[in-house]
């Protein structure tokens, strides 16, 4: 199992201004934890700090263990589908089996019938899928997903949610962003709202959408525009 | 008019009777510039794939000289390498002026900075797509360069194409540093320069014709190539 996450003090500047604003984060080492905010509030950004992509300009990050990473436009090499998977299997703690490995996840996730086309033939929601399925075969013990069901279909934004709530369940720690208030509340353990990359609120999830403390989270729930 | 249409004629007999000499040509053709491409793709490919990721003082600068490079002058070439490989010259004790060896030095030299301008465009392109991907999955800049360039291959070969068909059709570089020499180091270029002058025009326009049946050949495969990857790149 992995450390919790530390941040201390942790700010980004990009572009002339601040975009993530001296957050002190402590998140647990297992469960899930849902970042929320409106657009440009600062999550995607947050999240890359976090897995290290990008370097704060001030503050400290404190994370151990293996990581991977699901992006918001989900990156397919220009492979076959399964390639895409070998790829990653290959570098993770399945390498010895790959192969095996690489056919029972390409059935778990639907596409077995799929693995020799081109992966960016796939539509929006599979190339999800298999962006998921690819991140997974790493063996992360922290998992960070930013909007990975924003463009897909209520069928195919559950069959995501099953395999999170299983990673997690296997004590992956999960990391994950989304505009999603229902998903939010099916997965979350605890909530961060973000706003102007500011910390609003910190809290348990049943806590967050039955009582939010910040004027913005509470406008942002109610469906207001948060200015 | 009857003397160029009986040309042409002996030209095509030259072709179908496979003649030894053409052949003999053709063959030392293909050799020296299939050599050359495969050195300049040695070099070239990683030093694109390099500049293309790499970040350091003076990137800008050298950016410019490569680019500047891809449009040495063939003869300007051939001239510094004969410099360098003739007898009093500084590799001078080889003795590899006027063989098919100097010829395929001064053709690598013509192509490599081609595929190294050309390939750091593609595998920059590739890389600014992939550059969050690869790091997250931690892979070193080694397994990076390695990856883009086999998620580039389409775009590459079509690279390996291009230097290919400049330097089968090069004519000032060989002929300086090769002398044209018959059965040594005569190629299809030399030969048909030297047969035009000479006035054998059946042999030179014979060469002209696989000439050109080589640059549609080169061609034609890379726009296949091009459709392939357009089709693997968005199904
Ligand atoms: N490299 C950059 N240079 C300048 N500004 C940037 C840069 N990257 C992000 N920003 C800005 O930082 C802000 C936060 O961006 P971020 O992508 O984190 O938003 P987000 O919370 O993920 O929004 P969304 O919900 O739309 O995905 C935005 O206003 C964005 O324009
Ligand atoms: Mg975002």
């Amino acid at each position: 199992m992995a450390d919790p996450i530390r941040t201390a003090a942790l700010t980004l500047n990009a572009g002339g201004e601040d975009r993530i604003r001296a957050l002190d984060l402590t998140l647990s080492a297992t469960g899930t934890t849902v970042i929320m905010g409106p657009n440009g509030a600062g999550k995607s950004l947050l999240l890359r700090l976090l897995h290290r992509l990008i370097a704060p300009t001030s503050g400290t990050i404190h994370s151990t263990g293996r990581q991977a990473m699901v992006f918001q436009r989900p990156v397919m090499l220009r492979r076959s589908v399964e390639a895409n998977l070998l790829f990653a299997l290959r570098r993770g703690p399945y390498a010895q089996d790959a192969a095996n490995k690489c056919r029972e996840v390409l059935t778990g996730i639907g596409l077995n019938t799929r693995a020799k086309q081109p992966a960016r033939s796939l539509s929006g929601g599979e190339q999800q899928r298999l962006a998921l399925a690819r991140a997974l075969s790493l063996g992360p013990e922290i998992l960070f997903l930013d909007e990975p069901t924003a463009s897909l279909d209520p069928t195919a934004t559950l069959a995501i949610e099953k395999t999170v709530q299983r990673a997690a369940d296997a004590n992956t720690k999960i990391i994950l962003v989304t505009h999603d208030q229902g998903q939010a509340r099916r997965l979350a353990d605890e909530i961060i709202f973000l706003h102007n990359g500011q910390l609003c609120e910190h809290t348990l999830a049943a806590e967050f959408f039955d009582a939010p403390t910040s004027p913005q989270a509470r406008a942002y729930l109610a469906g207001q525009l948060v200015l | 008019m009857h003397e160029f249409t009986e040309a042409f004629r002996l030209a095509f007999a030259l072709v179908l009777a496979g003649d030894a000499d053409l052949i003999e040509i053709v063959g030392l053709s293909l050799r020296v510039s299939l050599t050359a491409i495969a050195v300049a793709c040695f070099i070239g490919l990683p030093l694109g794939a390099w500049l293309a990721i790499a970040r350091f003082k003076g990137r800008g600068a050298v950016l410019v000289v490569v680019n500047a490079l891809m449009g040495l002058p063939p003869v300007v070439v051939g001239l510094l390498v004969y410099l360098s490989l003739s007898r009093a010259g500084p590799l001078g004790s080889f003795g590899l002026l006027y063989t098919p060896t100097a010829m395929i030095i001064a053709q690598t030299i013509l192509i490599a900075p081609i595929i190294a301008a050309l390939s750091r465009q593609v595998i920059e392109d590739l890389h600014a797509e992939y550059d969050e991907q690869f790091r997250s999955m931690g892979l070193s800049r080694r397994e990076a360069i390695a990856a883009l360039l086999w998620d580039g291959r389409t775009a590459l070969i079509t690279v390996a194409l291009a230097g290919f068909g400049r330097a089968i059709a090069e004519v000032g570089a060989v002929i300086i540093v090769g002398g044209n020499i018959d059965h040594l180091t005569r190629v299809m270029t030399t030969a048909i320069a030297l047969e035009t002058s000479k006035g054998d025009l059946p042999l030179a326009l014979a060469l002209g014709l696989i000439l050109l049946v080589i640059a549609l050949t080169v061609n034609a495969l890379a726009m296949s190539l091009r459709r392939k990857s357009h089709s693997f790149a968005h199904g």
